[in-house]
């Protein structure tokens, strides 16, 4: 969009762009919010091989591959990806790269669409890699093509680091070319098999690499001071400087850091000596604000600005406001607004009308089971009226942990127990925690949620589903296959959308002295090849207003009094999507239409 | 020129994505710096969304916070009120009259407070309510509330309309440009009763 050189992206495409004209020519990533579309905008041009591979950490290893064989390559996640991926990120550091490699990790401050709020710097820190941050689209294009000269220049790979305000939002971006860099492998033991003995030797080059890239710090074009008014000096980076530039224009100063590991000593000590007042404004942990207090100098962070959630314009103007440490002129004013007089229901997000995951729950529910959920759009099953999921950690800990739930539990639980996994998450980590339950033997009843897709990040193809991020036909892999090689004698595949056989299978695999899969089947309503019924309708001559269809938590059903005053079933017919569960539920048949 | 800010409101699945594609287009066509912020993710599915358009000289944030919306435009009521107090003195919210229940609200455990275009109203908001989803069908089609949603908004503005007319073109499919042409105009041409 716009003309030629100049075009509004998304921080994640203008990313994707920067690889593009970086040369990367191998990326290979697992799908998170709010870092997928990195990958994804990449996949559109032919030039780079994208792929979507089971997890993080077999991502970051192909990627690895890719820049050892002397192609520089990428790999894209979000910030609790990261820790997947932890494994071989801590030791690249050690081995260095070939052809220039770079990671991408997003950060969800604010949550959003995460487990945590995890601050993705301290792995910078502790794995010892440099960490860019860019704070809107046309950095995150510039930085990404400057990450590929920095990991080559010092012999490392470099961390890309989003947020979801600069992932997710669009702004002007001026565009470049593309030049393809290549280097020749060569077999070098010493530097790439990390050994005791090797790695011993490796350790100082990477202590070294942190002194030099510190002097680099010190006079990059990542980091640069922006002097305004000195009553205040304010150290920032990513998406606060933004907020910090929107409140306070130049009527203060900034030294703004686009590089935040490692961080610069002396830059930091000439910026502090011409302000008046130093303040730190970083989201989540005070990484910045520790490393200018242990040089000596005094500031103030977390203790004006929180440590939970994303900043924002008012919230800056409103803390840094009342600290005292501006002249009464510079003081920002934050609007009063109009508030309305009652309170406003809220609207969580919900399962959609015709999700498949909707009638499995219902199921569970309806058998009082104990339910270990994982990562996904089913997590919704822990919110009312279904409130069937009692425990939601990581990517694959449902099973990991219904087998000790079990274990410790044993005839207590193992007959109302239940792991659900969706199809992609089972791939990602669900595999190794359903060879636990095989290999130690809990009686553990495993359930996956097969609806065909990485439905929550937005439909990504993944291992189970025949295709690749192309859309192209690829290996598929055959989960009752897998299952049975495990050595489960008992997989089962249902149906969700049929209640009874639902119930019918749910039961006896509960029954059963054997650990067991069940398989609940049916691709992701959301899919474009999955054809819809017409909405249903309700005849309210027959519907007594018993509420039964309303247990499913369907947001296409709500009740209306009718014209004698009483409370009926109505169906959103812009919503509904005939699936038929509800049907299954109304005892006077008074829903019509759908697939029952 | 002083950043302006419009807010797009609505629930998840609403088409609003569609919408700031549009004003995004359009405004960067106009020479203005631009920044849209967006929504992805869990809160995509059937929750409250917003998407922060804003445009001028130099934007600096990419969101929009309490009392600085120049414009509103919402997809549905309730959420036209949730984010109303995003609005600045003086700024407008366009809405459509539309009302889909919130989850609490299905299970009883809230009410859908009644008369939120009248409250806002008689806060002295000023409120340009229209029935989005009957113009949208007239148009042609149910999606096209956004559209008609935009049209009405370009009412505001000082754009010329072969500006808005080239950036409908370029967001909408070609074989649907049509019907979202006369979706925007219906929404633009709106008087109320």
């Amino acid at each position: 969009m716009g003309n030629e050189n100049r075009r509004l992206l998304l921080g994640n495409a203008a990313v994707a762009r920067g690889l593009y004209e970086a040369g990367v020519c191998f990326i290979s990533s697992y799908p998170g919010t709010p870092s997928t579309e990195i990958t994804e905008e990449a996949a559109k041009y032919d030039e780079i091989y994208c792929e979507w591979a089971p997890n993080e950490k077999v991502a970051m290893e192909a990627a690895f591959g890719a820049s050892l064989a002397g192609r520089r390559s990428f790999c894209g996640q979000k910030h609790v990806g990261l820790n997947v991926a932890a494994d071989p990120l801590y030791t690249m550091s050690y081995t260095g790269v070939n052809a220039g490699m770079v990671i991408g990790v997003a950060d969800d401050a604010g949550m959003h669409s995460s487990q945590n709020e995890q601050d993705s710097r301290h792995h910078a820190i502790a794995a010892k890699v440099p960490m860019l941050e860019p704070s809107d689209s046309a950095e995150a294009l510039q930085f990404a093509k400057l990450a590929y000269e920095i990991s080559e220049t010092f012999d490392t790979p470099v961390l890309l680091k989003m947020c979801t305000r600069v992932a997710h939002s669009q702004s002007v971006v001026p565009i470049g070319e593309r030049t393809v860099p290549v280097k020749e492998y060569e077999k070098n033991i010493a530097k790439y098999v990390m050994m005791p003995g090797n790695a011993k030797k490796r350790h100082p080059f990477v202590e070294e690499r942190t002194k030099k890239l510190t002097e680099y710090a010190e006079n990059c074009p990542l980091n640069r001071v922006e002097m305004g008014g000195t009553d205040l000096g304010i150290i920032t980076c990513s998406t606060s400087y933004q907020y910090v530039k929107e409140v306070f224009g130049d009527k203060v100063s900034v030294l703004k850091l686009g590089m935040t590991n490692p961080l610069p000593v002396q830059l930091v000590r000439d910026f502090a000596s011409q302000v008046k007042n130093l303040v730190v404004v970083e989201e989540l942990d005070p990484i910045i604000e520790n490393h200018v207090k242990a040089l000596g100098i005094p500031v103030h962070g977390k203790d004006l600005l929180p440590m939970i959630d994303e900043f924002s314009q008012n919230l800056i103007a409103e803390k840094i406001g009342k600290s005292g440490l501006l002249p009464a002129e510079l003081v920002p004013v934050v609007p009063e607004t109009d508030q309305l007089g009652e309170p406003i229901p809220a609207r969580p997000p919900v399962m959609c009308a015709g999700c498949p995951h909707r009638g499995l729950f219902y199921t569970l529910k309806k058998n009082k089971c104990t339910v270990l959920g994982d990562i996904g759009c089913y997590t919704l099953g822990a919110v009312a009226p279904l409130s069937t999921i009692e425990m939601t950690l990581c990517m694959g800990a449902s099973i990991g942990a219904v087998h000790g739930f079990n274990k410790v539990m044993g005839s207590e639980s193992e007959g109302k127990t239940v792991a659900v996994i969706g199809d992609s998450t089972f791939m990602h980590s669900g595999m190794t925690g359903l060879a636990n339950v095989a290999y130690n033997q809990s009686n553990s009843t495993v359930i996956i949620l097969d609806n065909s897709i990485t439905g929550m990040t937005g439909h990504q193809q993944n291992p189970t589903t025949g295709y690749n991020i192309k859309g192209d036909p690829a290996g598929k892999i055959d989960l009752e296959a897998l299952c049975r090689a495990m050595g489960f004698e008992r997989v089962r595949v249902v149906d969700p959308y049929d209640l009874s056989q639902c119930d019918e299978v749910l039961k006896e695999e509960l029954a059963a002295e054997a650990p067991s899969v069940i398989i609940s089947r049916r691709p992701c309503a959301l899919l474009k090849y999955v054809k819809h019924k017409p909405a249903l309708k309700v005849d309210t001559d027959k519907c007594i207003g018993c509420k039964s269809c309303m247990r499913i938590g369907c947001p296409a059903i709500s009740m209306k009094a009718g014209a004698d005053g009483k409370l009926k079933a109505c169906v959103d017919p812009t919503l509904c999507v005939g699936c038929g569960v509800c049907q299954q539920l109304c005892p006077k048949d008074a829903l019509e239409g759908g697939q029952a | 020129m002083k950043t302006k800010n419009v807010m797009i409101v609505g629930v998840g699945g609403q088409g609003s994505l569609l919408a700031s594609k549009l004003l995004g287009y359009l405004l960067l066509s106009q020479g203005y710096d631009v920044k849209v912020s967006e929504v992805h993710g869990m809160s995509q599915r059937g929750g409250s969304v917003v998407t922060y358009v804003r445009y001028g000289e130099q934007v600096f944030s990419p969101v929009i916070d309490r009392g600085e919306a120049d414009f509103i435009v919402s997809f549905e009521v309730l959420e036209a009120a949730r984010w109303m107090p995003y609005l600045k003195e003086g700024g407008v919210i366009v809405t459509n009259t539309q009302q889909i229940d919130p989850m609490p609200v299905i299970t009883g455990a809230a009410t859908y407070p009644a008369d939120l275009v009248k409250k806002m109203k008689d806060l002295g908001v000023k409120v340009d309510a229209l029935d989005c989803l009957k113009l949208a069908e007239e148009a042609g089609s149910s999606k096209a509330v956004n559209i008609v949603l935009l049209g009405r908004l370009s009412h505001y503005f000082d754009i010329p309309e072969e500006a808005w007319d080239e950036a409908l073109a370029a967001v909408v499919p070609a074989r649907f440009l049509e019907m979202n042409r006369k979706a925007f105009t219906l929404g633009k041409n709106y008087r109320e009763d």
